[in-house]
Formats: structure tokens, C-alpha cells, sequence
């Protein structure tokens, strides 16, 4: 079948969002700032943190960045999830429920039904697969918005983890799993943390050294200039998807092994936070593009606030400001940018 | 015919004068429109209609003129907006309506604009009210159906109505209940056929006094439809005729400027024997059959007036627009048109440069670099990885070489001039040494020098060999830049320039001329 012309702009208008690139003609400190300053934000905060009198006693020990580091790998691999199908400008709001999908199957195959730990694993990663692709087959097909397509299948899968679950939570999953992911440690924190790190380090080779990361680039920029120049745009989107539904699933997987098993809502309450985190790590490192280690970056500053301020005796209610406000304070950055690049583009 | 003798006219201008930087767009420009007349005004592009019209809409402010609406004189500039309160509406060719909303809400977002948000509307008045509205002017279309549901023609009519019924609302005291309504080539895109329902409308509204300024290229519609014409060429009144009176080649001349000499059509150029691309029976949107080929190291111009078709070419040969033809080879290789994609285009070294250079050349938020390398990043994976610098060093060559200024691969793009913009996206397809080159309207929005860097670059790759294929309605760039020209009309190629033949004069002639259709008949109220 001819694919005809024109994808929808409005989905590259909304992952337009974010979208920011430093002139040469601005000063070499701006810059650097716009580079840098998530990280330099981290940095400040830690500081602050460990001087202040509430925390200095608790916040800068091996302990507190041993939980720190560790205990975000699970969102932090999600958000490198979403970081793919955001790059080609397509929204994947269901990578939180294959996250739980991923889990539950790893569940139920492994404690209930006996599986050996690795087939369900497998089972647990062909699954995020299968919705990668069903995904994308919809939204190219009937050439539909992602981000509905991917609202209703990511709610689709909520109710099947509900089934396949009985809405119970399982316990219990194989100890190796549990051992690979967060028991056993390299300089003190849990090897999830290496995993997220792995995968963030693969993903950042392919968007920089690699052709097809410039292919998605243009994918998500501009998909009229990217078909004629010969880019097969719906497979790179296809892909997109596919390597998305992957990681969400090795997301899932590592979610059973951090906490032993698997609940059935829980997971969705980590898409917001893989939102945040991808929208803020598109101001930095590489400003104006959804980027791995930008991404990777903005969870562990996130983190770091929070645990500082739990610390400090916050409940629970700050994760929610944290995250919440680091969306919109991130998209409201990145259109400021935007609006100072024109300008100086419009001064040239 | 209602002309009222005596009458104050419902329009005057006088002594317009406008321009832009140096340039003149209209000198001493006058404009006489009376009640109940329907006035054609021509020129060809760049001659000043559009640069009248938007000083008419508020959009320009006059260098100097006079401007009397219904005998009662008005301050030039007229403030944005300040038309409608004058009893003036426009028609432009995109029509300005929401195609994916009901003719009714169509019909009544202009009034609904000037009322209180808060007012409830009822809509059961607003439909049977627009369905009367819809039937005194006989345009038979639903109130409810949506505006992408319709026919290209009531698209038009609905828009027509729609501007007549808020002319009519403002009973401007000027005016005494008159008005003008211009309309900018409303029949560019529509068929031949149903273009007499919109001047049985066009007529019907000036049946009450209002008149009609009626823009267009086809002669033949405007000799149909109009009582008056008023021509401008170079920005200047070069006169205004009694249409009864008027040939088409009379018209040609007014507009062009100087008489027409016998055309001969002659065999095609001797330049280069070997086809490089030859396509029979080329059908896409607009195109109904077009043959053509071109031959290595020969530029083809292929022109027309807008919605001949001309436009669809490039696209169609390079697989980005669905399209079909009975046969297309390219150096010797038959290859199916309905198959045909951008990927494999490339690969047999087609490249096309569209004419939209924002929307389908570049991406300017990326680099230059970015933007110049694309084609070729293959090219520069070294042991499993890109090499960036040696990609960011060829593309300061690059820009070397085709002088694209300034010369900084990573600046964002957006950031360069429009024909600094221009040249990137040539040297970008150029890089990969085409054997056919596909152009779109090359040197859109670009400036004098840079345009002729452009068509000197375009001639350097025909003169290695690659065949060029220029469709543009820029006749005197095409008159510049081209071996042959082919003028389309309604969808097939209806002659062929060559030789002496290529002055602007005569490409800009042959697109009007063989735009008419041979037995175009006075129609019978005009006699």
C-alpha cells in the first residue's frame, strides 16, 4: 500500500515542546548553563542537602546514595523507555502499563505457575514487544494520534494485568531475580542501577554515533523532509514503538525483582515521574532533544530532592509536587528557549 | 447589464502608489468600480493585483493615494479589518473556511465574532436561517454537512454566500446597501465544468447593486463572466476595456506587453540525445496525462497557470504524491510509477528539491550539519561509529562550495537567510551527484543574488550531464535557466517553447493562451 504524503503535524507540533538548540551567536556561558545546568541543579541541591542542619546527618551517607541511586532504576529505565517513540515525536503513554504487565506475567508465571524464572522473563519482554507493534500497527494504520492510541491500549493492558492477576498482588518471584536486581552490589548500590546505566549508554551511542539516531531525529522533526530524503519513516516509528514496549518491559522485570513480586496498579504511578524526567531531560545535555542521558540526569535530580526533603520530614505528598512541577516547569523552560532562538534566529 | 449611469461608483481609486525597499509595486494605480458590475482585473505575477488587494484589506499602507467608497472619500490606510465595516469582502483561492466544521457554522462564525461570547445562540434559527440563505442564492448544499464533504465548486459557493450575506449585514451608510466583493482566482483549483454555478451566483450578487472584482488568469472565465477589465502590468494601469470588445489576444498583449508573434511549434531541441527520463501518460491530482522527457545535460522547464497541474510533476516522478503513468523509464530502466518511493527514486539518483523548503526540505531546528549530511551519513560510519568531525568538515566544504553563508555547520538552520536556507538544501541533493534533478519553484522567497548562485548551480549540474526538470510559474526564471519549456494546461501539456521562444513574454503568453479552451463561446447574456 502507497503511504501518501503527510503525517499529522500536530504530533510533531507536540513534541515540538522541548525543542531548543543554543546558537552559536549566544555567549559561551549561556551555553554551558543550558548544557549543564540540570546537572549543576543536582549538584546544588546534594550540597544543600547534606550542609543543611535537618539533613546533614542522614543525607550524605553510602547508605542514603546507595538508596538514592538504587531505588530509581525502575523509572529511571522507563523513562528511557519513552525517550524513543518522544525522539520520532510519537507519545507512548502505555509504557507504564506494560511495565506492570511485564511484572505481573513474571509473577504469575514464576510463583503460580511454576515457571523457571528465565522463560517467564522472556514471556514477560515478547509481551512488551507484541504492544510496541500493536501499537504502531494502529497509530500507522488507521494514521491515528499516538497519544490516544496508546491512552486507550495502555488502559486496555491495566485491565488485562487485572485479569491475569485476579487483582491480587503476588509474591515470591525467584530469588535470583531478586538477587541479580537489587541484592547483590557493585560499589554499594544494587546492580539494577547499572542496568539503568547500561541501557542509557547503549541508547546514547545510538542517538549520537549512529545513523539511525539522526534518522529518528529527523523522523520526529520533520517527516516530510525525512521521506524524501528516503527515510521509510513508518518503520523507523515502528521501531520507535517496538524498542519501547522492550525496555518498559525490562522495566517490568526489574520492578518484579526490586520488590519480589508484582501488584496490579502500582506501576501505573510511575508514568507522570517517566514524563517528568523525559520532558526535563530534554533541557539539557543535548537542549531542545529528548535525550538518554539528559533523561537519566533528571531522575536522580528528582530523586535527590525528594529524599531530601523526606528527610526533612515531608511525607509522601512531595513526590507529587516534585514530579508535577518538574513537567510543567520543564515544558515552560523549553518554550522560553524556543521563543529566545527565534528571536535571535529572526536578528540573523 | 445593471450598470446605473449617474450612480456613484462603489469604488475609486486613485493614484495609488506603493513600494516595497527600491521597488515599485504600483505607480498611480486606478481603479474604478461601478454598482452592479462585475470588473476583471489582470496581470500576471508580480504586476500589482495582489499588492491592491491587500492595501484594499488593511494589510499595506499606501505610499500615496485616494480612495472613495460609494462617492464618500476614505483615509488611506484603511486599519485591518476596517473592509468590512466599508462594505468590502475577499475571496482568496484557499476560500478561509474550516473544512472540518458544518457549512452552517461556517456561514455563521462571522456574525457569531461580533457578539457577546456569552450569548446563547439558537441554533435552530441560525439553521433555517442559513437554509434560506442557501436557497436564494440556489446553492444547493445542507446547512449540516460538513465543509470537507462538499464538492471543490460549493466549497466555493458556500464561501461566496458567505461574504455576500456579511456584506450585506453591515448596511454600511457609504454604501447605501452595495459593496464590493473581490474574489482571488476562486476557480483555480476547479473544474472547467462546474464553474458556471459559481457565476450564476457571481451574477446573482450583483443583481442588487453590489459589484464584483473578479481576479483571474483564465481568460476565458474572465471574458465569460466580467463587463469590464482593468489590466496592470509592472505595476501600472496599461488600460481598461470593454470586455464585449476585448480577443483574448487582445488581453495577452495588455498583459504581457507586446504583440504576439506566430508561434511555431517546433520538433524538440537537438541538445543531448540520450533520454534520461522519459514518462508517458502522467497522471496524479491535477495532472490528466502528461508525456514528457528529458534528455542528460538539458534543463526542462514545465509551467502552467496555477492548478494546471505543472506543479504535480516533480512529486509525482520522484514516488512523494500517489499518481500513475502507462510507462516511465529512467536511463534505460523501466521502473512502475504506483510503486515507485522516495527511497527508490533516490536510488536510481533521482533527487527531488521541493518547492516548500520549511515544510518538506529542511528541519530548522537541527544543524546545518545535520541537515546537509542526511543523504549521506551512511557514508561516515567509521569502525561502528559516526564520525562527526570529518562530517562537520565536509559540510563546511560544502558550504564552501556552494557559498552558503555563514559558514558555520552547526549553526541551527533555521538561523540562515531564505536563500542561504535555499542553497543548503541544493547542496544537499546536489552532493549526492543526481542523474536527474527535480525541481520545484527554486528560487522561492530568495534573494536577487542568491537566486542567481541558484540557477547557475542548477546549470553546472546540467552541464556534467544531469538532466533537470524545473517546474516553476517564475516564467522569466524559467526563461533564464531552460533548454525547453512545456506549458501544462488543464492537465496536459499543450505546447512546447524552445529556442527564441524562451523570453518570459512568450512563456508567460502561451500559459494564458492555451489555458483557454478553443470553442469557448461568448455566453448568450453578454451578446
Amino acid at each position: 500500500m502507497r503511504r501518501s504524503a503527510l503525517v499529522t503535524q500536530s504530533v510533531q507540533n507536540l513534541s515540538r515542546i522541548g525543542d531548543r538548540r543554543t546558537p552559536r551567536g549566544s555567549s559561551w556561558l549561556g551555553g554551558v548553563a543550558a548544557r549543564y545546568g540540570l546537572l549543576i541543579a543536582w549538584a546544588i541541591v546534594a550540597v544543600i542537602f547534606s550542609v543543611l542542619p535537618g539533613t546533614s546527618a542522614t543525607f550524605p551517607t553510602v547508605n542514603n546514595l546507595a538508596t538514592i541511586f538504587g531505588s530509581q532504576a525502575v523509572v529511571a529505565i522507563l523513562t528511557l523507555a519513552l525517550v524513543v517513540p518522544l525522539a520520532a515525536s510519537d507519545y507512548d503513554l502505555s509504557v507504564a502499563f506494560v511495565l506492570t504487565l511485564s511484572s505481573m506475567l513474571v509473577a504469575v508465571l514464576n510463583v503460580n505457575q511454576h515457571w523457571p524464572i528465565l522463560a517467564a522473563m522472556a514471556v514477560a519482554l515478547a509481551a512488551g514487544v507484541f504492544v510496541g507493534i500493536i501499537n504502531a500497527a494502529v497509530i500507522l494504520f488507521f494514521r491515528i494520534d499516538s497519544l490516544i492510541v496508546t491512552l486507550g491500549s495502555g488502559t486496555f493492558i491495566g485491565g488485562i494485568v487485572l485479569l491475569i492477576s485476579n487483582t491480587n498482588t503476588i509474591s515470591g518471584v525467584s530469588p535470583s531475580l531478586v538477587r541479580w536486581v537489587i541484592i547483590n552490589r557493585f560499589l554499594g548500590i544494587p546492580l539494577e542501577f547499572y542496568y539503568a546505566l547500561a541501557i542509557g549508554a547503549a541508547m546514547w551511542y545510538a542517538f549520537v554515533f549512529l545513523p539511525i539516531g539522526t534518522k529518528l531525529l529527523f523522523v520526529g522533526r520533520g517527516r516530510s523532509v525525512a521521506r524524501l530524503s528516503g527515510i521509510n519513516v513508518e518503520r523507523i516509528r515502528l521501531g520507535g514503538f517496538i524498542v519501547s514496549g522492550l525496555i518498559s518491559a525490562l522495566a517490568g522485570i526489574v520492578y518484579a525483582g526490586t520488590t519480589g513480586g508484582a501488584d496490579p496498579t502500582s506501576g501505573s504511578l510511575l508514568l507522570l515521574p517517566a514524563f517528568a524526567a523525559a520532558f526535563l531531560g530534554a533541557t539539557s545535555i543535548y537542549p531542545g532533544r529528548f535525550n538518554p542521558i539528559g533523561a537519566l540526569a533528571a531522575v536522580y535530580f528528582l530523586v535527590t530532592g525528594i529524599t531530601g526533603f523526606q528527610l526533612l520530614g515531608a511525607q509522601s505528598y512531595v513526590q507529587d509536587l516534585f514530579y508535577g512541577g518538574a513537567l510543567v516547569i520543564a515544558v515552560a523552560l523549553s518554550q522560553l528557549a524556543r521563543g529566545r532562538q527565534a528571536l535571535e534566529a529572526g536578528k540573523g | 447589464m445593471t450598470v446605473a449611469h449617474g450612480a456613484p461608483l462603489n469604488l475609486k481609486l486613485t493614484g495609488l502608489c506603493k513600494s516595497f525597499g527600491g521597488a515599485q509595486a504600483l505607480s498611480d494605480v486606478n481603479l474604478e468600480v461601478r454598482p452592479g458590475e462585475i470588473l476583471g482585473l489582470l496581470g500576471e505575477n508580480g504586476s500589482g493585483k495582489s499588492t491592491l488587494i491587500k492595501i484594499l484589506a488593511g494589510f499595506h499602507a499606501p505610499d500615496a493615494g485616494h480612495l472613495e467608497i460609494g462617492g464618500v472619500p476614505c483615509e488611506l490606510p484603511l486599519a485591518p479589518g476596517q473592509f468590512r465595516k466599508l462594505g468590502m469582502q475577499f475571496v482568496h483561492q484557499d476560500l478561509g473556511l474550516v473544512h472540518s466544521l458544518s457549512v452552517l457554522e461556517n456561514l455563521v462564525i462571522g456574525e457569531l465574532a461580533t457578539q457577546h461570547a456569552l450569548r446563547r445562540i439558537s441554533w435552530k434559527a441560525e439553521r433555517c436561517r442559513a437554509a434560506e440563505v442557501l436557497e436564494k442564492y440556489n446553492v444547493d448544499v445542507r446547512p449540516t454537512s460538513r465543509v470537507d464533504s462538499l464538492a471543490p465548486v460549493e466549497q466555493a459557493l458556500v464561501a461566496i454566500v458567505r461574504a455576500v450575506e456579511d456584506m450585506g449585514r453591515v448596511r454600511s451608510a457609504h454604501l447605501r446597501g452595495a459593496g464590493v466583493l473581490f474574489l482571488d482566482e476562486p476557480t483555480a483549483f476547479l473544474p472547467k465544468e462546474q464553474v458556471d454555478r459559481l457565476f450564476a451566483l457571481i451574477r446573482q450578487v450583483v443583481g442588487t447593486g453590489a459589484s464584483v472584482v473578479f481576479v483571474s488568469h483564465d481568460l476565458d472565465e474572465v471574458r465569460a463572466i466580467t463587463h469590464r477589465i482593468t489590466v496592470l502590468r509592472n505595476g501600472r494601469n496599461v488600460g481598461t476595456v470593454e470586455t464585449k470588445e476585448a480577443s483574448i489576444d487582445d488581453l495577452v498583449n495588455l498583459i504581457v506587453g507586446r504583440a504576439l508573434t506566430d508561434e511555431v511549434h517546433r520538433g524538440p531541441s537537438q541538445r543531448g540525445t540520450a533520454s534520461a527520463l522519459s514518462v508517458r501518460n502522467l497522471r496524479g491530482r491535477r495532472l490528466r496525462g502528461a508525456t514528457l522527457n528529458v534528455r542528460a545535460g538539458e534543463v526542462l522547464g514545465v509551467t502552467g497557470l496555477l492548478g494546471s497541474g505543472f506543479e504535480d510533476v516533480p512529486y509525482l516522478l520522484f514516488g512523494a504524491e500517489p499518481g500513475t503513468a502507462e510507462a516511465l523509464t529512467v536511463f534505460d530502466a523501466d521502473l512502475r510509477l504506483v510503486e515507485l518511493t522516495p527511497r527508490q527514486a533516490l536510488d536510481r539518483g533521482i533527487a527531488l528539491i521541493p518547492g516548500d523548503r520549511q515544510r518538506d526540505g529542511s528541519v530548522g531546528s537541527l544543524s546545518a550539519t545535520e541537515n546537509l549530511m542526511l543523504l549521506v551519513l551512511d557514508r561516515y560510519v567509521h569502525t561502528g561509529a559516526l564520525r562527526w568531525r570529518k562530517l562537520r568538515d565536509d559540510a563546511g566544504s560544502l558550504m564552501e562550495s556552494f557559498d552558503i553563508r555563514p559558514r558555520c555547520p552547526e549553526l541551527v538552520y533555521s538561523s540562515f537567510s531564505g536563500g542561504n536556507q535555499q542553497k543548503a538544501v541544493l547542496a544537499k541533493w546536489l552532493q549526492a551527484k543526481p542523474r536527474v534533478l527535480l525541481l520545484h519553484e527554486p528560487t522561492q522567497g530568495v534573494d536577487v543574488g542568491a537566486r542567481l548562485t541558484i540557477l547557475t548551480l542548477i546549470r553546472e549540474a546540467a552541464a556534467e550531464g544531469t538532466a533537470v526538470l524545473c517546474a516553476s510559474s517564475d516564467y522569466e526564471q524559467l526563461a533564464q535557466l531552460c533548454d525547453r519549456v512545456l506549458v501544462i494546461a488543464n492537465g496536459e501539456v499543450a505546447w512546447e517553447l524552445t529556442g527564441a521562444q524562451l523570453t518570459k513574454e512568450h512563456i508567460t503568453a502561451q500559459c494564458l493562451v492555451n489555458a483557454t479552451v478553443p470553442a469557448a463561446a461568448v455566453p448568450a447574456w453578454q451578446q
